[in-house]
């Protein structure tokens, strides 16, 4: 009887938990796509012009401010947005002419490929790096640290990456250039995932697959470069305060072995805060980077999001929001469950 | 710290790079023509709506217009899917004659149908350039009427007017005149679309390639048409690359992994000059480069005031050292190249004379106006040069950056002071520019037509008349005299300060022969390309 109360009471509970989250994400995208909107109606563009552009007739232009639905009032035009979207239509860009599901199945997998491999590279140089510079505090290792991340908050990202490429593409032939596959390879396997290392892998078809590898090395190592900046600093950070906490002192006079203190306890410590601090850099990774999708003639969701952004082309903006939207939550809602896994104290919270 | 991280990346590559052979760079292969372009402003691939210059381009070497001209000399007119034409007396019609035996790509035969079909398919679905068409007095409740087909190789083009018949056969050398298989079109048509919604994305031509594929923000990929019946270009492929930033480009030229850049900057150009391994091919184009005065302002207004803007531009520094080339002086609204071009330039860089002028206008200490200035590179560069020698006579200029769409925008509602643009023609006749330089019906707030004329507010009633008249001078000589005649008064009074027309530039890796750089960007050709 009493089992059954509890029971029963521990899954409204969690009955309770889950509709109070859902409803914060709703509430949360629902803001951020008012906002979106809002700012893409504000901005003065025009976007009829990049339908019709510049030499149209008024007669041309006023049926493609029809078409667009601009002639309607704003809160309108959104709620027929909203009601679309809850039918699963993202909309047609203006620009490419295609269904915005379409376009975004196309860009995102290129820019998730490349912030995945570069959130491994920036976490697994990163960490460590974070770990010894703190556990060499104010030695020369602490400063090469410091001043590696120093460089990467503040370096240009877009003048690395064409110093990265004048040197290992053009005088080193280290790497391949700009784009994400030669021509001479796209026709060697099928785009399934969308994500070129994993199918080529997949297929078996490992000429194309050392090819992509050598065009994602540079633009990934330098996205993985920034995070490892941050991530590096704050590693540092969490871990000087843990290395100060008293059962490290404990344990030292325990007599616990050094590598064991830092690498075992320390760190597993440090690694729930950090979590958060990864899935971050993951997810401002995942909005694309527009200047190194640039540079790098990336097709990815940065370079998407902006020229539409350019020409108003609102509903693909909206989706693109979406999406990014969609990881953050998605991302924050991981971080949370990792907190759990990690952290006992979280786990036994009630 | 960046290198070492770098070369510890590089080891792990190589190392799972171990299984492949090697990786081989540069040279693209041998039968495909690779080039990097800017193409996301690439919005549709239907010729009755194609209006930006990188579908044109591709619309060019893809479809067939019924008229064409040698790109080197516009005069000499030719038909390319139409045989041969004949005048009616009265000048409003011409009956035209197909050329037989020929087939798209999709195998279907060319006949007059398909050409009656294109062009009704253009008026009636009303797209932008659908006006190149519809200004000789076609609308979409008149066009079947007055297009008709005559017999499987001929039909007839009756105008409302009798318009000077090269005007007419310039407006079928535009994209928008491009002959669409009509079979393959309607297969796809739905709800009275004429296949739009499917052509904005497909291909129905008969050129000397066909597109294959086009992936926005990724690649365009072309190849060589089987049923052509010219002769069959030499490439198997043209891929155009979207590669978005110009230094990037001169990279991927100079490591030969691309045959040609398109957008390089005049720093890249003037770096490339040494380099063996690179030709540098250049072609007059007839864009323009002007500012634009808003009538609205109070200084603008004056005449004076206006005719000393146009001794504070720094002409030949503009051309030749901020744009390295890729312009030359020019200062007429008539290309070099179009009929009745007036390539006198009468303005240079004279500050005196400016200063005496504002003096006269009663402003002889100058005043403040802003500008609307795109922000690329050389517009930006542009700006600032002409910043600094109105400076010199007291005339306080503020650039205002944005995008190109903001600029645009503002420039077509006249809020701007002065606007830095820059206009192609739409087609190859003089009336294009005409009817947008000095041409302006009414110039009321909510008029229906807003030719740049209009943009600037500029009242021009007699001016208007003129190029109504022009429009319909059969007699070429006449005509062109007509034109002349209006471009000096733009030249004399206009709140146009045209300063220079544009030379395409184009970066080639030594061994591509072949690339025609045509006036309009629908001219460039690359169907004869060997490497």
């Amino acid at each position: 009887m009493t089992t059954t109360l509890l029971s029963g009471r521990r899954s409204a509970r969690w009955i309770m938990k889950i509709l109070s989250t859902l409803g914060t994400v709703a509430v949360t995208f629902l803001g951020l796509l008012i906002v979106t909107f809002l700012i893409g109606r504000v901005v003065p563009v025009d976007p009829v012009l990049s339908v019709v552009g510049d030499r149209a007739t008024q007669a041309q232009y006023d049926a493609a401010y029809h078409a667009l639905g601009l002639d309607k009032p704003l809160i309108e035009q959104f709620w027929i947005w909203l009601v679309n979207v809850f039918h699963g239509d993202l909309g047609t860009s203006n620009l490419t002419t295609r269904p915005i599901a379409e376009d975004i199945a196309r860009v995102f997998p290129a820019t998730l490929e490349l912030a995945t491999v570069s959130i491994i590279l920036g976490t697994a140089i990163g960490i460590p790096l974070g770990v010894w510079a703190a556990v060499r505090q104010g030695k020369l290792v602490d400063q090469i640290v410091r001043v590696v991340g120093l460089v990467g908050y503040s370096a240009p990202v877009f003048w690395l990456g064409l110093m990265g490429l004048l040197l290992f593409y053009f005088k080193m032939g280290l790497i391949s250039g700009p784009g994400r596959i030669d021509l001479s390879y796209e026709y060697d396997f099928t785009p399934v995932t969308g994500l070129f290392l994993i199918d080529t892998a997949m297929q078996g078809a490992w000429g194309a697959f050392a090819n992509v590898f050598s065009h994602i090395i540079l633009p990934a190592s330098l996205l993985g470069y920034l995070s490892l900046a941050y991530i590096s600093r704050m590693t540092r950070s969490f871990m000087l305060n843990e290395l100060g906490q008293e059962y490290i002192t404990t344990a030292r006079v325990k007599g616990v072995p050094e590598w064991r203190i830092i690498w075992g306890q320390a760190l597993r410590n440090a690694a729930v805060p950090l979590v958060t601090v990864v899935a971050l850099s993951y997810a401002s990774l995942l909005e694309g980077s527009v200047l190194t999708e640039t540079v790098f003639a990336w097709p990815g969701l940065g370079q998407y999001l902006t020229n539409s952004l350019q020409n108003a082309d609102m509903n693909a903006v909206l989706g693109g929001t979406l999406v990014i939207g969609a990881i953050f939550v998605g991302l924050n809602m991981l971080s949370d469950l990792l907190y759990t896994l990690l952290d006992a104290r979280t786990r036994n919270r009630k | 710290m960046f290198h070492s991280r770098f070369l510890a990346s590089v080891a792990v590559s190589s190392l799972l790079l171990g299984a492949a052979p090697t990786l081989t760079y540069a040279e693209t292969p041998p039968d495909t023509l690779i080039q990097a372009w800017s193409i996301d402003d690439i919005i549709t691939l239907d010729p009755a709506e194609i209006f930006e210059f990188t579908a044109s381009e591709i619309a060019g070497n893809t479809y067939e217009t019924l008229i064409g001209y040698n790109p080197k000399d516009v005069s000499d007119i030719y038909g390319r899917a139409a045989d041969s034409w004949t005048v009616s007396e009265d000048g409003k019609t011409i009956h035209f004659k197909m050329k037989e035996g020929r087939k798209f790509a999709s195998g279907n035969p060319i006949t007059a149908a398909d050409a009656v079909f294109s062009l009704v398919r253009a008026v009636k679905l009303d797209k932008s350039p659908a006006f190149i068409i519809g200004q000789l007095g076609f609308t979409p409740d008149n066009v079947e009427q007055n297009i008709k087909q005559t017999g499987e190789y001929t039909f007839d083009f009756t105008m409302d007017k009798p318009y000077a018949t090269t005007l007419a056969l310039y407006c079928l050398t535009a994209t928008v005149a491009s002959v669409v298989d009509e079979k393959l079109v309607m297969e796809h048509a739905k709800d009275g679309d004429y296949g739009y919604d499917w052509l904005k994305t497909h291909y129905a031509g008969s050129g000397p390639f066909t597109i294959k594929d086009w992936r926005p923000n990724e690649a365009v990929i072309l190849e060589r048409d089987e049923n052509y019946s010219g002769e069959a270009p030499t490439m198997k492929r043209v891929i155009y690359r979207h590669i978005p930033e110009t230094s990037t480009q001169r990279l991927l030229l100079e490591k030969g992994d691309i045959d040609i850049a398109r957008n390089l900057t005049a720093d890249d150009i003037a770096a490339l000059k040494g380099d063996d391994n690179i030709e540098l091919e250049s072609g007059i184009k007839g864009t323009l480069y002007y500012l634009g005065l808003n009538q609205k302002n109070e200084y603008l207004s004056k005449p004076k005031v206006r005719e000393a803007m146009k001794y504070l531009l720094d002409y030949d520094t503009i051309a030749n050292t901020i744009m390295s080339g890729k312009v030359k002086v020019h200062q007429a609204f008539l290309p070099e190249g179009f009929l009745g071009a007036y390539n006198e330039n009468p303005y240079s860089l004279n500050i005196d004379k400016a200063k005496e002028l504002l003096k006269e206008a009663g402003v002889p200490d100058g005043f403040k106006v802003t500008m609307d200035t795109r922000n690329t590179p050389e517009i930006t560069a542009m700006a600032q040069a002409m910043q600094q020698s109105m400076a010199k006579a007291g005339i306080d200029l503020e650039l205002i950056p944005g995008d190109g769409k903001q600029t645009l925008t503002k420039y077509r509602a006249r809020k701007h002071d002065i606007y830095i643009g820059r206009w192609g023609p739409d087609f190859q006749d003089p009336h294009t520019n005409a009817s947008t330089f000095a041409f302006n019906p009414d110039n009321s707030d909510d008029a229906t037509s807003k030719p740049l004329a209009w943009r600037n507010a500029w009242d021009i009633p007699e001016l208007t008349k003129a190029t109504d008249a022009a429009m319909l001078e059969r007699d070429a000589k006449k005509r062109a005299d007509m034109y002349v005649d209006e471009q000096k008064k733009v030249l004399d009074n206009g709140p146009f300060v045209i300063y220079a027309q544009e030379i395409e530039v184009l970066g080639a890796r030594k061994d591509v022969k072949g690339i025609v750089i045509g006036p309009s960007f629908n001219d460039n050709n690359f169907a004869h390309v060997t490497k």
